[in-house]
């Protein structure tokens, strides 16, 4: 059995304008111990699937349907107490910016140590020694005196090992993370990557990468999938991916990676904009966008199929094999070429 | 530390002389000479002199903004320095010592003020943070229209209906009036105590309180639905603390900060007198006395009072601050 089972998971959620269907049908599941990555662009669905699975979205005007089996419990229809002490405990969350997310007004050590004490029979000496303990982990400096610090006096970097260090800290089974380096500067991104990473393998916890950032997925992730406008498009081992990706928005995402010495004077784009999510485009979400759009894109919404050969590779696109093969190999080409250049 | 409090007094003191300053020039524009008034009809100009010379006001103004101030500073140096306690001096009319009137009707704007306060605090603080859960419901929709309402009720119009209902026609509460809280306080042969108190000040509590219970009712919902959409009450839930908790230790600490400094000022600024809601309950708080004196033009007395209130607002503020810092560790911390 998986440590994670989502099943044809939709939220929906109603505004004034109408029903936006943020997640619509989304499927997948995490072993023990294992890296799923997630991408996509901003409003694909990514952070709200995983809010979702979390219980973290607000619960007025919000419907959610399908199911999100941990451990074989249907996180989706466990009771508020009930999910609560999973939530921080065997399942805990790091968020996209470090910046919010801590509380203003108490001290590191004190948000850290009401983590143990929420979920552990443990008195408050031994909460912050467990904080303490932590702190050192994740490498802030000085931990013995900074635990008494209030987040304004750490920075962005910090605090995110401060956030890392407060979902880890009950050693959870399972650990998201949303876009932990987005809102950091470039040099530090690398570290909190790599933290999470060396964390993982101290605590062999799973995680859920959120990320729109191919290359991350490239280093840790063990599948992945590439989320558009709120559905699956590609699903699929890492390697596979990179090696034989099916997918035109898959191919848009690796085209727009920037290369050192390719010489092309502007970074490849994907046309237009993602869909809104109040009205998607009819047929295949992603067709206005797409070069390789044919009349059948328009009218129907492809399933999610298996590519021949590969069980478990998953892709929602109409054009044939041929085609992406094609396409994919010449685009591979085009890594290689670089490569060797 | 130090330094800012020290920084704080010089601040208090000039801001104590600029508004002194401002009340005596605007006094002195007033065509109303008050050695005339206190001189009565069968009045002589020998006496009139006479009369003007006891009340120093044959003196050149600025001449008597310096006695004024001398008299207020707190020590002096007139056979060796020593402190001595500020003098408000006299007033024109009735000869009685300003700090003499301050000290009686300080109590009563006091015990108004304050009981105000906590009547309204107890109605917003529970409504304010029910409604901001609870944002549409029918508790919320009701308090929105009641906030409308309370913000909409001038308090004298407010006073003189709950006068003629609760005191005249159903005889609930007495028709204004004061008992103080101890047997010393008040007026002679006048009953006293906690619960005469208590009785003579409910309508006025309650006529003072309307308009701000709105003003927080409203500020304490919306500071509160701020903050819960903030991204650490989603930390707090994610790390698997109750709502219950969320609410207190994450939700009301944050949201709270600026209706402390709010009532901080609110305060300072009510303790300067309720000149509503005093005249219409016929306590003679500083308010009160405000109207009097300056329909009389007893220059003095309003100095009084203005002197009084200045040390209010500038005590409150200063024990916002104070608190402000205690609370907030980014300021604390600054």
């Amino acid at each position: 059995m998986a440590l994670l089972d989502v099943i044809d998971l939709k939220t929906h959620f109603k505004t004034g304008d109408g029903i936006v269907k943020a997640v619509d049908g989304v499927s997948f599941s995490v072993d023990a111990g294992q890296t799923l990555g997630i991408v996509g662009e901003s409003g694909s669905g990514k952070s709200v699937t995983c809010l979702t699975i979390m219980g973290l979205n607000a619960k007025r005007n919000t419907a959610t349907s399908g199911q999100a089996l941990f451990k074989g419990e249907d996180l989706l229809k466990m009771r508020g107490d009930r999910l609560r002490r999973i939530r921080g405990n065997d399942m805990a969350m790091i968020f996209q910016d470090p910046m919010t997310s801590l509380n203003p007004v108490h001290s590191i050590g004190k948000q850290l140590a009401e983590a143990v004490q929420l979920h552990n029979d443990a008195t408050k000496k031994q909460a912050a020694a467990r904080a303490l303990e932590l702190l050192k982990q994740v490498g802030i400096p000085r931990a013995e005196s900074r635990i008494y610090d209030y987040p304004h006096q750490f920075s962005g970097g910090m605090r995110q090992r401060v956030m890392i260090a407060m979902a880890l800290i009950n050693n959870p089974d399972l650990l998201i993370a949303d876009e932990p380096t987005t809102a950091l500067d470039v040099t530090m991104q690398a570290q909190i990557l790599e933290l999470i990473a060396k964390m993982q393998r101290e605590y062999g916890s799973a995680v859920i990468m959120i990320t729109h950032d191919l290359g991350v997925v490239a280093e840790i992730a063990d599948d992945v999938i590439v989320m558009y406008a709120a559905e699956v498009a590609e699903q699929a081992p890492v390697d596979r991916i990179f090696n034989n990706p099916q997918h035109p928005y898959t191919w848009g995402l690796m085209g727009s990676l920037p290369r050192l010495n390719a010489d092309v004077e502007r970074l490849v784009q994907i046309e237009g904009q993602p869909p809104s999510l109040l009205h998607p485009p009819r047929g295949c979400r992603f067709n206005p966008r797409c070069a390789y759009a044919m009349p059948v894109c328009r009218e129907e919404d492809p399933p999610l199929a298996t590519v021949p050969g590969e069980e478990s590779h998953f892709q929602a696109c109409h054009l044939d094999q041929e085609t992406k093969d094609h396409v994919s190999a010449e685009l591979l080409g085009s890594f290689a070429g670089e490569a060797t250049a | 530390m130090i330094q800012y409090l020290i920084r704080r007094v010089f601040w208090a003191i000039a801001l104590m002389f600029t508004v002194t300053a401002i009340g005596f020039a605007l006094f002195y524009l007033v065509p109303k000479d008050p050695a005339r008034v206190a001189c009565g009809k069968s009045c002589t100009p020998v006496m009139l002199k006479r009369i003007s010379h006891d009340l120093g006001t044959d003196r050149p103004l600025y001449v008597q903004y310096a006695k004024f101030v001398g008299k207020l500073i707190p020590f002096s140096f007139t056979g060796g320095p020593h402190f001595k306690y500020p003098n408000l001096g006299h007033s024109y009319f009735s000869q009685q010592s300003v700090n003499q009137i301050i000290t009686q009707a300080a109590p009563i704007t006091m015990s108004l003020v304050f009981g105000a306060v906590i009547l309204w605090m107890l109605v917003a603080l529970p409504i304010g943070i029910l409604s901001a859960l609870r944002p549409r419901s029918l508790l919320d929709r009701t308090t929105m229209f009641g906030v409308l309402v309370g913000v909409s009720m001038h308090p004298v119009w407010l006073g003189l209906l709950l006068l003629y209902f609760l005191s005249d026609r159903v005889q609930l509460f007495p028709i204004g009036g004061y008992a103080g809280l101890f047997s010393s306080g008040g007026v002679e042969g006048q009953s006293t105590g906690l619960v005469q108190w208590a009785y003579h000040l409910a309508l006025p509590w309650f006529t003072l309180a309307v308009l701000f219970m709105a003003i927080y009712v409203r500020m304490i919902r919306a500071n509160v639905m701020e903050v819960m959409s903030e991204d650490y009450v989603r930390t707090a839930r994610a790390k698997g603390a109750p709502e219950s908790r969320v609410l207190r230790q994450h939700i009301l600490r944050n949201a709270l900060l600026p209706v402390v400094t709010m009532l901080g000022m609110d305060i300072g600024l009510a303790l300067g007198g309720a000149v509503f809601t005093e005249s219409i309950y016929g306590l003679q708080g500083l308010g009160w006395w405000t109207v009097q004196s300056i329909t009389a033009g007893d220059t003095p007395t309003v100095l009084g009072v203005i002197v009084f209130a200045t040390t209010m607002i500038i005590v409150f503020n200063l024990i916002v601050d104070v608190l402000y810092a205690w609370i907030d560790p980014r300021i604390r911390l600054s």
